[in-house]
């Protein structure tokens, strides 16, 4: 008992006593990562889309990402540090191609969420492709995508602690100096920020989620949040 | 004026959906397309706003060869309810309607007042539908917001594929009657599918009969009636085709003259008074544009052999079951 709350007292003046590294750290953390989703998901949705043309290539296409997501963090590292360097670019590469599976896949079953008939609808009344793409495609499909791109974030939170391995930077770096000087505290505190990060950002998504579903006027049941959101609003 | 010419089209995968179909729709009037189910209906509606081009042969509107309209622009003025329909659930009622206005480039304002028109129109109130999302309405509802918005941007031609197919019969006697008097207000040209013959002998002024893949008999309902071309046609208007007649004939079409009793004074006001009816319920009398059947069905339940006809509170002539006969035979009386 007395020890647990002595091992709780070490975290906090640990984390503030490092307050400035962690904070350093946690935004580089987050720069990477939304470098990684700012590239990851104009690829992902564009693939996606691309993909709602032709049922053969959606089936490769999604195959191939999810081979992708099986291949360990550490040698894909080493399979790109030939072409982009010791670092956080070689990182990123990394992270975007790991997020491919969660926004190609949600993209392309948002997209063909859509009902036919609508489509058929929309084409009668002389929308273009693209204006059919736009004004009823996405709107439908975006609650579905952002939940591919929630769940991308997620991963992602996890996978770049593991890019301080070749010098990316970020809460790694903290990881990795914990376990070389066999620092508890420091492990500890470091997770709790990732796992806070993660949580923050889950949320996060799933509000903006839900907030386009509303917008669509689905049905959404609504948390105490997203009433005080929608007072906010209105 | 839509004008098909010996239009034949052949899907990709070879199926033959028309042959050599030729038929012209007149300015302003409504053309039902009615057979059985496969036999080209929808494909012929779609040859009209270029979602399919014919194989052989050409269709004109107004004199020009489709081909020679930008299919956009086509589709833009011209009103299509699909055969299901097709509203956009993630859209409110209001924006639904607004899509090809919206694509035509309309003034937001214009575009606020059309959508409450039509709402109107269509007798759902904009105060309470204008926001509402199409999951949240009922079959009919969504059958009106359907033609609303084919109306929206006021087309010349409207194309309406079985749009009171999936409604219960009361509903849909109901949406038909309230378009048969939207229809009159219009100067739409408007082609109408059906598999109802009932609902093609109510609703057109002209009537095509498909058999698989070909138009069998092209006329107007009386003449269908009178004369079906060949079996498919008196098999597919059923036995019942006397009653369909009564149906489609005014009283004023089957009616005698005044007669003495009822055109002297005092006979009219008794005449054109409410009539008592054995269920104790007042019945308005009947009028010239009354359905020979609506006469028909009265007589049998009156006690009367003969009932007046009245117009503006005039008697302008009576009716008997013997006039309806008649006329039933296809005898000009
Ligand atoms: N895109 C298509 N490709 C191939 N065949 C088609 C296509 N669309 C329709 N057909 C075929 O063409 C024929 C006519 O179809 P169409 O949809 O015009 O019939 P319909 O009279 O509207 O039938 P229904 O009353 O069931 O709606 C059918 O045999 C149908 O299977
Ligand atoms: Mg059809």
């Amino acid at each position: 008992m007395l020890s647990s709350v002595h091992n709780w007292l070490a975290y906090v003046d640990f984390a503030v006593e490092h307050s400035d590294r962690l904070l350093v750290a946690t935004l580089e953390h987050i720069e990477i990562i939304a470098f990684a989703i700012a590239i990851a998901v104009p690829i992902g949705v564009g693939l996606g889309f691309l993909i709602t043309f032709d049922d053969r290539l959606a089936t490769a296409v999604i195959w191939l990402a999810g081979v992708m997501m099986t291949v360990p963090s550490i040698a894909l590292f080493g399979l790109l540090i030939p072409y982009f360097g010791i670092g956080a670019p070689s990182v990123i590469v990394a992270l975007v191609l790991y997020t491919q599976l969660p926004v190609i896949r949600n993209t392309y079953v948002g997209l063909n969420d859509v009902d036919p008939a609508a489509l058929e609808a929309g084409e009668a009344m002389g929308m273009t492709r693209l204006q059919l793409l736009r004004r009823v495609q996405l709107p439908i499909a975006l609650p579905v995508i952002m939940a591919g791109v929630r769940n991308a974030v997620v991963i992602l939170i996890g996978i770049a602690t593991i890019g301080a391995f070749i010098g990316a930077g970020g809460l790694g770096d903290l990881l990795f100096d914990g376990i070389s000087y066999v620092r508890t505290e420091m492990i500890v505190v470091t997770t709790v920020i990732l796992s806070l990060l993660a949580l923050a950002v889950d949320y996060a998504f799933s509000i903006s989620e839900q907030l386009f579903r509303l917008n669509n006027g689905e049905q959404v049941e609504s948390s105490a949040t997203m009433r005080l959101l929608q007072r906010v609003i209105s | 004026m839509i004008t098909f010419e010996h239009v034949t089209k052949q899907y990709a995968d070879g199926t033959v959906a028309i042959e050599d179909v030729s038929f012209t729709v007149e300015e302003g009037t409504t053309t039902v397309l009615v057979g059985p189910s496969g036999c080209g209906k929808t494909t012929t509606m779609k040859l009209v706003n270029r979602l399919e081009d014919p194989t052989e042969g050409t269709v004109y509107r107004d004199g020009t060869p489709l081909s020679e309209f930008d299919r956009i622009d086509l589709r833009r003025n011209t009103g299509y309810v699909i055969q299901e329909i097709g509203l956009f659930d993630h859209m409110t009622v209001g924006e639904n309607i607004a899509t090809v206005p919206r694509l035509n480039g309309w003034d937001e304002d214009e575009i606020d007042a059309r959508i409450d028109e039509l709402l109107e129109l269509m007798d759902l109130p904009p105060e309470s539908y204008r926001e509402q999302h199409p999951p949240e309405l009922s079959g009919g509802q969504r059958q009106r917001v359907g033609v609303a918005r084919a109306l929206a941007s006021d087309p010349d031609v409207l194309l309406m594929d079985e749009p009171f197919g999936a409604l219960d019969p009361i509903t849909r006697e109901s949406l038909q009657d309230e378009f048969l008097k939207i229809q009159a207000e219009l100067d739409t040209t408007i082609l109408f599918v059906t598999h109802s013959i009932d609902e093609a002998l109510k609703m057109g002024d002209r009537i095509a009969i498909f058999d698989v893949g070909e138009v069998v008999q092209y006329d107007t309902p009386q003449a269908i009636l009178d004369e079906p071309k060949n079996e498919f046609v008196e098999d597919f208007i059923g036995s019942d085709r006397p009653l369909k007649k009564l149906k489609v004939t005014q009283v004023e079409d089957v009616m005698s003259p005044p007669t003495e009793e009822v055109a002297t004074a005092g006979g009219v006001a008794d005449a054109t008074a409410p009539v008592q009816s054995d269920g104790g319920s007042t019945v308005s009398p009947l009028e010239p544009t009354d359905t020979a059947l609506s006469a028909l069905s009265r007589l049998v339940a009156s006690e009367d052999g003969r009932l007046p006809v009245v117009e503006d509170g005039d008697v302008v002539g009576t009716v008997s079951d013997e006039d309806i006969r008649r006329s039933n035979a296809g005898d000009k009386p």
